[in-house]
């Protein structure tokens, strides 16, 4: 009945997975957090940049920037990211795909925690005599960011799903693998349940934990 | 009031969604039905439409190629007059079904022989007989045999035999790319990031002979399997299989059936089999 | 906010900004630069590649049109299937029996758990297996099939943000007039919540337009991103023309229902007849509920 089930093969799947979505994450945060920095700041080009990649990001479908990735950057330009065999290649393109689609949604989400902070605060760091990179890093970063773990979280479990469209360049995660799966045996159900459930052991704790943290760390006012 | 007229105008955008969904839909179904009727009529035929030399559809609309050009001399020799021709995509994986549904009623589109599909559609044929082979840049000569791919950068199309062949009988330690379709590959290939693209040789014949790519690429040569191309059609419709057969082997002694080759396979230099008899079919 | 987080620029600042802003141009510059030096080393800028889509009409009418009009039936069919699914899921997580509350949310937090493209798969494979639709028709149904599951759970929680975020008063208000729950939800609740979703809704297009194009990468679907295949077979496989082309078009498209999107929301913000209440779209769940001020979660669902 489990006979399509390589216990290995699957955890590998899910690894690769598991592995796009850290690597992506980390990135994105980064990113991201550097976007939000240009979409708030004084310095007029820099706002600009800043709106109109979110807003380019945003509307092209994940699929597109994927294979955009190795048939642009890859195939044409000559990028490797300092890879020499193609699963190595693919998986880092695909994580520089999903940095580049989803710090676009980190940045959103940071941009509406830094309005949910008092002005009063942002007032008084400047009455100290703070720059504005010091006003952001020392005051309204770290309230900002414990405001929007929830739509953080949100991001994270749309990223962790969204890692299934770098089958779309051969990296061999959890949708690919089951892609193989569905084609070669018959018990349909019980592939996309195997599946199902994969996912779900990724994204419900993702949610559950960082629900806890957001009331953990959330400012009260 | 404002609110009402924002509701009503995204009522209305909705249903004019519907309505043009409606009308596509409708428009489907029409062609569909021509793909049951009988002489007279509409002939509805499965091609591929994005294979250069076996079956493209061109900026025009209309259709190029060799599986095209055997499609519509085998047509013509049924009755069918040129303009009662409709040409119907059919991808790989929904051939049979769509022969058993009777949604088209024959199919050529690089379409092998083998006993898996003769358990579900007859073929007629073969008209062709093609091998795997791999493209390679014209200034490449450092792949001589099969097993010189080992370590080096083939592509193919995702889920596709002939990568599988590759990787499990050929040449284990070659690398794999996989993507949509066969023109992404070659983009790899142009710019030398990728070694050699594989599949059967009269496509990659056909990519080979386009103008943006003459010169640009060769075939190894390889005779890496057999495959007979053969005209798929209804299981145990022996009449029209009879008359499909008879108008192949018309169509290889007129002489039609060599022009086909020269004019799609011709100018990639490709060394095509000669014309394979009927029922002949080389393992 | 923004405003507040600097102060008025002096002249030593203004200096700064500009060397900034230099610098920022001039990495941008060299940046653009690689790449076009990049593109043209390669050849892809060459006129050949790009002059199809500037000198005819036949790329736009051959093959983007006939994708583009797929991607759009798909989209239309998705959200017209999935609305009233979405309003069924998101009133039943709010029914008074525990059990309709439990089943409702079980369903709804399971599709959202799952990745949109494991559904179109599974949809994909059953269709073949189980039914006898017609093979061209077939891709679109797995699409739609899976667009539908999930962009349903999503809708259900906009659906049942959008009620809630109405003043308890409507309800008790009904209730002393003696409405019945159904009433209540009929009459009262869902024709002043509707105005709230609108704007999340008309978001959630957004991402039902993109990920139809999962559908052409690994479904054979022919949307608008597979026109690209036959597209660059024709034209010598001028790929990153015709991906550049096509992003574009999705480019322009959702722009124009993002802003449609936007323009409601101010539209309803300032509206006097309604509660002011807006529900944002956070696909992928935790949707802030009332008006101002809010926090906008757009997570990018997506592919």
């Amino acid at each position: 009945m489990f006979d399509f089930l390589d216990m290995n093969e699957l955890l590998g799947a899910f690894w690769v997975t598991v592995k796009l979505t850290v690597y992506s994450a980390l990135g994105s945060l980064i990113w991201g957090t550097m976007l939000a920095g240009m979409r708030v700041g004084p310095i007029p080009l820099m706002r600009g940049f800043g709106t109109v990649y979110v807003n380019v990001v945003r509307n092209i479908p994940l699929t597109v920037i994927i294979v955009f990735t190795s048939l642009g950057l890859y195939s044409t330009l000559g990028i490797a990211l300092g890879g020499d065999t193609i699963p190595v290649i693919n998986f880092r393109l695909a994580v520089l795909g999903l940095i580049a689609y989803t710090s676009a949604f980190v940045c959103e989400a940071l941009r509406s925690g830094i309005n949910t902070v008092p002005v009063g605060q942002a007032e008084a760091a400047r009455a100290l005599g703070l720059s504005f990179t010091q006003v952001l890093r020392l005051i309204v970063l770290p309230q900002a960011f414990r405001s929007v773990v929830n739509p953080m979280a949100n991001v994270l479990i749309a990223l962790t799903k969204n890692t299934t469209v770098a089958s779309a360049i051969g990296v061999a995660e959890a949708a690919y693998l089951m892609k193989g799966l569905i084609e070669e045996y018959a018990a349909l159900l019980l592939i996309a349940g195997v599946f199902a459930l994969g996912f779900i052991c990724l994204t419900l704790p993702t949610g559950l934990i960082l629900g806890w943290v957001s009331k953990k760390v959330a400012v009260k006012r | 009031m404002k609110l009402r007229k924002v509701t009503a105008a995204s009522a209305a955008v909705l249903s004019l969604a519907l309505a043009a969904t409606a009308c596509g839909s409708g428009k489907k179904k029409d062609d569909a039905a021509g793909g049951g009727s009988e002489a007279g009529g509409k002939i509805t035929i499965g091609i591929k439409i994005d294979q250069p030399g076996i079956g493209l559809k061109t900026p025009d609309g209309s259709y190029t190629g060799f599986d095209v050009d055997v499609a519509t001399y085998v047509a013509k020799e049924l009755g069918y007059k040129e303009s009662d021709i409709v040409f119907k995509e059919t991808k790989s994986a929904d051939r049979e079904t769509a022969i058993e549904r009777g949604d088209v009623k024959f199919i050529a589109a690089s379409y092998s022989i083998n006993d898996e599909r003769l358990q579900k559609v007859d073929f007629a044929g073969p008209y062709l007989l093609a091998h795997q082979d791999i493209l390679v840049r014209a200034d490449d000569d450092s792949i001589k045999d099969p097993k010189d791919l080992n370590g080096k950068k083939l592509c193919s199309v995702t889920g596709s035999t002939s990568a599988k062949n590759v990787k499990e009988k050929l040449a284990p330690k070659a690398q794999l790319q996989e993507y949509g379709g066969y023109s992404e590959c070659l983009t790899g290939l142009e710019n030398k990031v990728i070694d050699a693209l594989t599949t059967d040789d009269s496509i990659l014949a056909g990519y080979a002979a386009q103008e943006a790519f003459k010169g640009k690429f060769k075939l190894a040569g390889f005779r890496m399997s057999n495959e007979n191309y053969g005209i798929g059609l209804k299981k145990g419709d022996a009449d029209l299989k009879k008359k499909i057969n008879a108008a192949l082997e018309k169509m290889v002694k007129d002489g039609s059936w060599d022009k086909a080759v020269e004019a799609n396979f011709g100018p990639a230099g490709y060394k095509n089999e000669p014309a394979p008899k009927i029922g002949n079919i080389v393992k | 906010m923004t405003s507040v987080l600097y102060d008025a620029q002096g002249p030593s600042a203004k200096r700064r900004n500009l060397l900034y802003t230099a610098l920022f141009l001039a990495a941008s510059a060299v940046v653009v630069w690689w790449v076009y030096d990049g593109l043209n080393s390669k050849g892809q800028l060459d006129w050949v590649k790009w002059e199809p889509f500037f000198t005819s009409s036949q790329p736009y009418v051959t093959y983007i049109w006939p994708g583009l009009q797929n991607t759009l039936t798909a989209a239309a069919l998705a959200l017209v299937i999935a609305l009233p699914l979405g309003a069924f899921f998101g009133i039943a997580r709010l029914s008074d029996h525990w059990w309709v509350r439990g089943i409702a949310g079980t369903v709804v937090e399971f599709f959202r758990a799952i990745p949109v493209l494991i559904l179109m798969l599974f949809a994909n494979q059953a269709y073949s297996d189980f039914t006898d639709i017609d093979s061209d028709m077939r891709p679109l149904y797995a699409v739609v099939t899976g667009l539908v599951l999930y962009n349903a759970s999503v809708l259900a929680e906009i659906v049942r943000a959008g009620i809630q975020s109405l003043p308890t008063g409507q309800t008790d208000a009904a209730k002393a007039i003696g409405m019945r729950k159904g009433q209540t939800m009929r009459y009262v609740l869902l024709p002043q919540s509707v105005t709230a979703m609108l704007p999340a809704i008309v978001s959630q297009l957004v991402v039902i337009v993109k990920d139809t194009a999962l559908g052409g990468a690994m479904l054979t679907f022919s949307e608008l991103l597979a026109s690209v295949r036959p597209m660059s077979a024709n034209y010598g496989a001028n790929n990153i023309a015709s991906f550049t082309v096509v992003a574009l078009i999705f480019i322009a498209l959702n722009f124009a229902l993002t802003s449609f999107a936007s323009w409601l929301e101010r539209k309803l913000r300032r509206g006097k007849k309604s509660t002011g209440a807006v529900v944002h779209a956070g696909p992928g769940g935790g949707l802030e509920t009332i008006g101002p001020p809010t926090i906008h979660t757009d997570d990018g669902q997506s592919g």
